[in-house]
């Protein structure tokens, strides 16, 4: 007799370290296969798992093999059918019959492996230099509440259903046939009248049978439970999202011909931020997407991130756009209102007053939140970083920024100079979400 | 009342398992395998285990335990997403070379899978891991998963102190060298330090005894002088060094200048692990035969004798024929041969000679045909061969014409291959000759060995590819490779290409170049 082990129960996932071992060899590449998803892809879909190709650099292991083109091999196959010896056969080509190593490296190219929603964000984190305690809250999956769902078999004592488990009990009692309480009643009873009366032999056995009787009724009675273990039913619960409030971001964009690939590339990592962090705290989260040039539309995410529109810059159109469909769709009783703007700052001169206006009067009442990136080159950084001197939408902002605490605005040169659009936004999610 | 009667004389009926059965099963498979063919075995130790688990030892070697690097997990992603998009299924049983002998056997089989799968694992391979020469010259089943215990929580302790990326560069390394990492020709020396020293101590003893400065006055001869003026101490340092050495990783592991002492350890690890699968890879078709026949003959055994049912054999036939099924060559299926089935052919092949023999095979294997005692023949067979060895003497005119083999020669600056044998009067020998050659697996791969070591100048360290039929290396994975070689070695090291027929030197690659 062999000894047998069941293994079945030992813990999975052996080579989930040698997985993230590899993850971390080929990060680089994989990295960039995440940065081109989320620059190709769509917003809200940075937040899933990804399937990217398997890396190719840094993963090879070299081992001394022999080059398929060189010398001369013997193969031996079977299945002839019509060959003789001396018959030459015309060779399929590179990579054909025999030689191996040419094909090998083809077939590993189709090969794409699914990274964790986790292991996507880390990557996509990498170089936006969020802390960690934020790095957390986005990763962290919404908040549960338990909700009732059903029976289970198992569970707590504090969640036993009476109801259920007593229905289990009175069906299982009827099936085994446990004697009622009644029905013993009535024996003694009876056998309370007969004792009372004078005794005889008739009567004697009478009593006899009687009390046999009552035993095995008692016996039973004990034999079979009143309420047995498998009677007990116990209430489920299951995890269901906390229910929260709703949530718009307005994505605000400039595409006239200034915003090249770099912008857009810059203000789609911005917008995916926000989105990630809107989509933790609020069950729904709707975007809408407003592109301008001198005109402002409301567009769906393919053509607001490819298309391009010639014209001049009125930022002012957006805004008004912005205004146009919160009256209609989104009213600011029901929906949080956030809202990003992304723009290189040009703008004509005279239509700067008047987004101050439209933001002063109308829009910031609405909006949580309105944050303003201005996507600069990297080597204007360092001129423009600190002093409050700059484009004419950049001067007009500032005064909006002084007046309104949920305004923010930035100038961003580097993925890295995200984060601190955002970092206000943070730092009040816990007070936030105490009220919530 | 007969149905019932005969109920009871099965075994198991019905798809399902359970570990009674399994026992069962196990106890009369086994009875019969000790009794009819004479297997002689280690202890069985059966696990179940899920697919997912099934996973996770794949992507180890195989092994059940294994120190962590991410090439496994570079394998896991392999393995996962080809089971996962159903090109490939996943093996029935796993089987590991240890005593007691471990059989995995997965969860989703059938009963009339399990006991096929124990006739094939835990008798079939079980007796050629305990019998064949070179498991038993090369591995030692009794200790090798506590040295894997000891190796996994070696490097582990080694991650903690010296960090990750100094082990992994380490490992890194060593595996790319597993390959060279074996003893093709020769047993590992194997003195203890203690008898070494002992020895060391004699011998200077002894010279200091037999000291004579007149030999010195000798005039040497002119050979000696010549290499002697050629390249001074030469000929003492390879021999103090062993040299010329195949095995790579363990002249490192010796020699290297730079190695620390854990790091030796690591590559001797990697090294103890690839000699231990050495003979895996010279016994496939050997091994798979083996245990293919042996579960072929028993589960025939049992349905004669009425201890499992229709349905089930039917079943068992029906995977037993989808292991040996061997498409031909210009097949799309075809991928090889089947050692399965090679290996099952050519041991039937033996019973049918040496029970019904005919003139042919008294020709070729007067030795056993007509004998009638193929089970000592087998025996025998699965003790002293390796796969080589075994087609070169068992391959029959027989099977060569069964399988229609051909041998194609292949020269790489033709466009055209060419027929070279079929199975014919004149090709059977050569044919038997080319696939037993295909088969040494030590003389298909890469043939590299050190050479020399500067140990004075430079430090430079000399190795040696023979090169046979003109076959080079690959240029990216030889250069990768001679760089890992390097950091192993700590210096300069150069590959040089020796014609093996001619002798002459085609090429040389120094690390500084590539």
């Amino acid at each position: 007799m062999p000894i047998f082990i069941d293994r079945r129960l030992n813990p999975k996932d052996k080579s989930l370290s040698n997985r993230q071992r590899f993850l971390k060899r080929a990060r680089a590449e994989l990295k960039r296969s995440v940065r081109n998803q989320v620059r190709e892809g769509r917003i809200a879909e940075v937040d899933r798992e990804h399937a990217v190709p398997m890396p190719r650099k840094d993963i090879t292991e070299p081992t001394f093999s022999d080059a398929g083109d060189s010398g001369r091999r013997q193969h031996v196959l079977p299945g002839n059918r019509t060959y003789i010896p001396g018959e030459l056969i015309p060779k399929p080509g590179r990579g054909g019959m025999g030689s191996s190593s040419p094909g090998n490296k083809e077939s590993e190219d189709d090969f794409r492996f699914v990274l964790s929603r986790e292991e996507v964000l880390d990557l996509f984190f990498e170089d936006l230099e969020l802390p960690d305690l934020v790095k957390l809250n986005l990763k962290q999956i919404l908040t549960f509440k338990p909700k009732r769902a059903g029976f289970a078999a198992s569970g707590s004592p504090t969640n036993i259903n009476v109801g259920r488990t007593m229905r289990n009990s009175h069906g299982r009692r009827i099936a085994l046939g446990r004697p009622k309480q009644a029905q013993l009643d009535a024996i003694a009873r009876q056998l309370a009248a007969l004792e009372a009366q004078p005794p005889d032999t008739a009567m004697r056995e009478r009593i006899m049978a009687l009390r046999e009787e009552f035993d095995h009724l008692e016996r039973r009675r004990r034999r079979i439970a009143f309420v047995d273990p498998v009677d007990i039913r116990f209430n489920r619960f299951d995890p269901q999202p906390q229910p929260n409030a709703s949530a718009v971001m307005f994505c605000l964009m400039d595409v006239s011909g200034s915003m090249g690939e770099r912008e857009k590339d810059l203000a789609k990592r911005f917008f995916v931020l926000l989105h990630l962090f809107l989509t933790r705290r609020y069950e729904r989260t709707d975007i809408v997407f407003i592109r301008h040039t001198h005109e402002a539309k409301e567009v769906d995410e393919e053509t607001f991130f490819y298309h391009t529109q010639s014209g001049g810059t009125v930022v002012s159109t957006a805004l008004e756009e912005m205004h146009r469909i919160i009256e209609q769709r989104y009213p600011a009783t029901e929906w949080n209102i956030y809202a990003a703007q992304a723009s290189d700052g040009d703008n004509f001169a005279t239509d700067s007053e008047r987004c101050i206006e439209l933001l002063g009067g109308k829009l910031m009442r609405l909006c949580q939140y309105f944050a303003y990136v201005e996507i600069i080159d990297e080597r204007e950084s360092h001129i423009f970083g600190s002093t409050e001197n700059g484009t004419s939408l950049w001067r007009a902002y500032s005064t909006v920024d002084g007046k309104w605490p949920n305004f923010q605005m930035k100038r961003i040169a580097a993925p890295a100079d995200i984060y601190p659009v955002f970092r206000e936004l943070f730092a009040r999610q816990p007070a936030l979400r105490k009220s919530a | 009342m007969t149905a019932q009667a005969q109920k009871s004389e099965l075994l198991f009926s019905g798809a399902d398992w359970d570990f009674k059965k399994l026992s069962r099963v196990y106890d009369e498979i086994e009875a019969i395998g000790v009794e009819e063919l004479r297997l002689d075995i280690y202890p069985v130790q059966m696990e179940v285990i899920s697919s997912e688990q099934m996973l996770d030892a794949y992507s180890s070697v195989g092994m059940p335990l294994m120190y962590q690097h991410w090439s496994f997990g570079k394998h896991f992603l392999y393995n996962e997403l080809l089971y996962r998009k159903g090109r490939r299924g996943l093996a029935y049983e796993l089987v590991i070379n240890s005593n007691p002998c471990i059989v995995y056997l997965m969860e989703e089989n059938t009963m009339a899978l399990q006991a096929l799968v124990t006739a094939h694992a835990a008798l079939g391979h079980n007796h050629f891991f305990k019998n064949n020469h070179l498991f038993r010259q090369w591995t030692d089943a009794g200790g090798i998963l506590s040295y894997l215990e000891f190796a996994k929580g070696y490097i582990s302790r080694c991650e903690e102190r010296h960090g990750l990326a100094a082990v992994e560069a380490i490992l890194d390394s060593a595996h790319a060298l597993m390959e060279q990492g074996v003893f093709r020709y020769h047993r590992p020396p194997k003195p203890s330090s203690e008898q070494q020293r002992e020895g060391i101590r004699e011998r200077l003893e002894y010279e200091e005894r037999f000291y004579n400065d007149l030999w010195r006055t000798l005039p040497s001869s002119q050979e000696a002088d010549k290499a002697g003026a050629l390249e001074p101490g030469m000929e003492e340092r390879k021999k103090s060094l062993n040299l010329p050495e195949e095995n790579l990783l363990y002249f490192l592991e010796k020699n290297s200048l730079v190695l620390e002492p854990w790091q030796r350890e690591i590559v001797r690890i990697v090294r103890v692990i690839a000699q231990y699968f050495y003979p895996q890879r010279q016994t496939q078709v050997m091994n798979e035969g083996c245990a293919t026949f042996v579960h072929y003959t028993l589960m025939n055994t049992l349905f004669d004798r009425g201890r499992i049912s229709e349905g089930a054999m039917l079943e068992i036939l029906r995977n037993h024929s989808n292991v040996i099924f061997q498409p031909s060559f210009d097949d799309p299926r075809f991928s090889g041969i089947n050692p399965y089935a090679l290996g099952l052919d050519m041991m039937q092949d033996i019973q049918r000679i040496s029970t019904e023999p005919t003139a042919e095979d008294r020709d070729w294997f007067p030795d056993i045909a007509g004998r009638g005692d193929w089970l000592d023949t087998l025996l025998d067979a699965w003790a002293n061969h390796r796969d080589e060895s075994f087609i070169r003497q068992y391959l029959s005119p027989t099977l060569i014409r069964k399988w229609r083999f051909f041998v194609l020669g292949d020269g790489a600056d033709k466009p055209h291959y060419e027929v070279a044998s079929i199975h014919d009067e004149r090709g059977y020998k050569r044919i038997r000759a080319a696939l037993a050659q295909s088969y040494d697996w030590g003389a298909s791969r890469p043939d590299i060995q050190v050479v020399d070591v500067a140990l004075l100048g430079d430090r430079h360290l000399r190795l040696q590819h023979l090169v046979k039929n003109g076959i080079t290396l690959e240029n990216d994975s030889r250069d990768a490779t001679l760089r890992h070689i390097r950091n192993l070695w700590g210096y300069e090291v150069s590959l040089a290409a020796i014609d093996a027929e001619t002798g002459a030197t085609l090429s040389e690659r120094w690390t500084k170049d590539c």
